[in-house]
């Protein structure tokens, strides 16, 4: 049944290639822990692709909960919390492995880095890199305010005020990211929301889709 | 099958490893997410309970009248009172009977006489459903099943009003 779904699909627009062209690709001996174990630091950008994955799927089914408004923030998650039969589970999941993959991107960058593989002709995957970095910690910035506690709540007043050191445009700056002047509030929190749910997650995926094309067009560096 | 060993090649052993390791991270991450998502269908049904609506028993006519009262409801993180509507009266054993308003038809609200073409008889503005006084619906019309009846208890001489309960189509 599902053969022949997936052969009149492919008699009609020809898929096989597409995906054939990236099982059949081979991993290079190099990369490969299973030749070289020293090669598992070649692992750190598909682990940081995995928690990603993690984040988004556990992200999307909180939001079936949470509500970004300052009433009800906090009694949503305290209820899928405690009340939701596994809700521990999958915040647990989207709080750990908001950290995680922090941790792998770095060790990660840390890799590509003593390993000279930012150099030409990677320098463009390397600046990709690094606004993937950025768009990471606005990714942790904005979701810290969420769950709207006192953690959540001075945290973000600090990193308001850091945002207002920014020199000239720095007042500007931080009335953008919070919604109001003076205020910590309502209008934060629903920006946050958005910035961190629809806004940095699209960012996301168009970089590390840039990411991956190019390192299929450059392939990985070769041995040290 | 054949009777001679069957082998196992080791393209097909990595296949099989690999799907199956893969398969069960997959499982393990997205079993509770699924699960989290699912929980409201797994929940038992509410109990309903009993509130008092304001109507003593003796202020109980043969002609149905519309009476409103709160109930308080949790939903998830959210407390509140909505309102609620029964249409009461006696009938004629003198047993109280408590419509609920909502039409069978498609949810509209329905009202006692609500329309000067149907005396004596429930009426639903929207498709022009209609019930006679016992809430069954009248043949013809869209409804296809009575109105559900509250339950209901009397203390102290004042009706009390539970779950509203459907009753099987016609
Ligand atoms: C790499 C991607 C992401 C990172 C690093 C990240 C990070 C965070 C952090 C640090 C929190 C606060 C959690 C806590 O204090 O318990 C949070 C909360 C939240 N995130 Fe994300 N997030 C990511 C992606 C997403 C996506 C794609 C969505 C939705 C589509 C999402 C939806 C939420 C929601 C609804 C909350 C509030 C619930 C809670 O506080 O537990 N996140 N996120
Ligand atoms: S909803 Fe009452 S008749 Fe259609």
């Amino acid at each position: 049944m599902l053969q022949k779904i997936y052969d009149w699909i492919d008699e009609r627009i020809d898929i096989t290639p597409i995906w054939r062209d990236i099982a059949d690709h081979e991993v290079p001996e190099h990369v490969n822990p299973a030749h070289h174990f020293s090669a598992f630091v070649y692992c750190f950008g598909g682990l940081t692709f995995f928690v990603v994955v993690i984040q988004i799927l556990s992200g999307m089914f909180l939001t079936m909960y949470y509500v970004p408004d300052i009433e009800n923030a906090w009694k949503s998650v305290y209820y899928l919390q405690t009340e939701v039969a596994h809700g521990q589970i999958v915040r647990g999941m989207h709080h750990w492995g908001a950290s995680v993959v922090i941790v792998m991107l770095l060790l990660h960058t840390l890799r590509v880095f003593f390993q000279g593989a930012y150099k030409k002709p990677r320098e463009l995957n390397w600046m990709v890199g690094v606004l993937i970095f950025f768009v990471m910690l606005g990714l942790g910035f904005t979701g810290y305010l969420l769950p709207w506690d006192n953690k959540a709540y001075f945290a973000t007043q600090v990193g308001l005020e850091m945002a207002e050191q920014v020199p000239v445009i720095g007042g500007e700056l931080k009335a953008l990211l919070a919604g109001d002047e003076e205020i910590v509030g309502a209008q934060t929190l629903t920006r946050f929301f958005a910035i961190h749910v629809f806004f940095l997650p699209g960012a996301l995926f168009a970089l590390m889709a840039i990411h991956f094309v190019l390192i299929r067009r450059q392939g990985i560096s070769g041995p040290l | 099958m054949s009777e001679e060993k069957q082998q196992v090649s080791r393209r097909q052993f990595l296949n099989y490893t690999l799907t199956g390791v893969g398969g069960f991270m997959a499982a393990g991450l997205l079993a509770p997410m699924l699960r989290m998502a699912i929980d409201p269908v797994l929940q038992p049904p509410s109990e309903g309970e009993f509130v008092n609506v304001g109507l003593a028993v003796e202020d109980i006519t043969t002609t149905p009248q519309r009476v409103d009262w709160k109930i308080k409801q949790v939903d998830g993180w959210y407390e509140s009172e909505p309102g609620r509507t029964a249409w009461v009266y006696k009938d004629d054993n003198g047993d109280i009977i408590a419509l609920s308003p909502i039409c069978t038809h498609l949810g509209c609200v329905v009202s006692w006489e609500g329309s000067e073409d149907h005396p004596n008889q429930f009426f639903c503005p929207c498709h022009d459903g209609r019930y006679t006084k016992d809430g069954v619906n009248v043949k013809g019309t869209p409804p296809l099943a009575p109105l559900p009846t509250f339950e209901q208890k009397v203390e102290n001489g004042m009706l009390y009003l539970g779950k509203a309960i459907p009753r099987k189509g016609a």
